[in-house]
């Protein structure tokens, strides 16, 4: 039996007016839930050198000042991020064609100075990393960049949370000790769930 | 305009100016406002971002000599 053809004519009403109203009404629902959700990230951080130091932490606490949950995990040379004491972190030129080699101080021209500086001298020369180094501390601090040491303790205040990889905690030989407080340890299992709801997820 | 507190952040470079903005902003209450000052030139698109995802309005902001002026009212 099929519909009689008042009912027929009232189906195809029903269903225009569903057609005008509905994607407007999806939208705005849809358009709710995106402002009312918390958008969230997850780095892990794998590198342990002054210039590494910095993308995890400036993303971290800016995304969590504008209001993300924040994870990031530290694995491999990523722990020495975590120790009580950062002011050993250096920066290697050595190997790095993309890192200019200027000098914070002195006259302007001579500031202007790109230094080309063979590898072979770079590493035949001792104690080469630790005036590198140095000279981009001076450069941090001349240019009013915030000291790693700052912005991690800016991203802890703000609610990032640090997850150190325990597998490398023990390849290293570190105690727990080594590290500063408020850190958990845990494994790939615990990180893959976090990304997997992450909006955001990066790998340095 | 009037402002309810300043935060001033010459001479800091990014993300510093943001974080420093987003504290100053949570020991305000709702309507108040936060006068920035900043030399970050970076910083002018970074307090746009900021305003429009944490929902604190950008009232006005202005350029004057190289120094950004910012006046962010915290949301409700």
């Amino acid at each position: 039996m099929g519909a009689t053809p008042e009912i027929a004519v009232i189906d195809d009403l029903i269903r225009q007016r569903l057609d005008e109203i509905l994607p407007q009404r999806i939208e705005a629902q849809l358009q709710a839930r995106e402002e009312s959700r918390t958008p969230s990230m997850a780095i892990i951080a794998t590198k342990g050198t002054l210039d590494w130091a910095y993308p995890p932490f400036i993303l971290g606490s800016t995304a969590a000042a504008l209001g993300w949950d924040v994870s990031i995990f530290f694995t491999f040379y990523g722990l020495n991020l975590l120790k009580k004491d950062i002011s050993d972190l250096k920066v290697s030129p050595l190997g790095n064609p993309g890192m200019p080699m200027k000098m914070p101080f002195g006259p302007g021209w001579f500031k202007e100075l790109n230094w080309n500086i063979p590898n072979l001298l770079q590493a035949g020369i001792p104690g080469f990393e630790s005036v590198a180094t140095l000279l981009m501390k001076q450069t941090i601090k001349n240019t009013g960049v915030a000291s790693i040491e700052e912005l991690r303790s800016l991203s802890q205040e703000a609610g990032v949370k640090f997850i150190a990889c325990q597998m490398t905690v023990e390849l290293f030989g570190f105690n727990h000790d080594d590290f500063i407080a408020d850190v958990d340890y845990a494994g790939a299992a615990t990180f893959l769930p976090v990304a997997q709801k992450s909006d955001v997820s990066l790998f340095m | 305009m009037n402002f309810d507190k300043e935060l001033d952040a010459r001479g800091l470079n990014c993300p510093l100016p943001i974080l420093r903005a987003k504290k100053a902003l949570t020991d305000m209450s709702g309507g108040q406002v936060l006068r920035i000052l900043s030399t970050d030139p970076g910083s002018v698109k970074d307090f746009q971002a900021f305003a429009k995802q944490t929902g604190n309005e950008l009232l006005a902001s202005a350029e004057n000599n190289k120094e950004f002026e910012f006046y962010l009212k915290r949301k409700q």
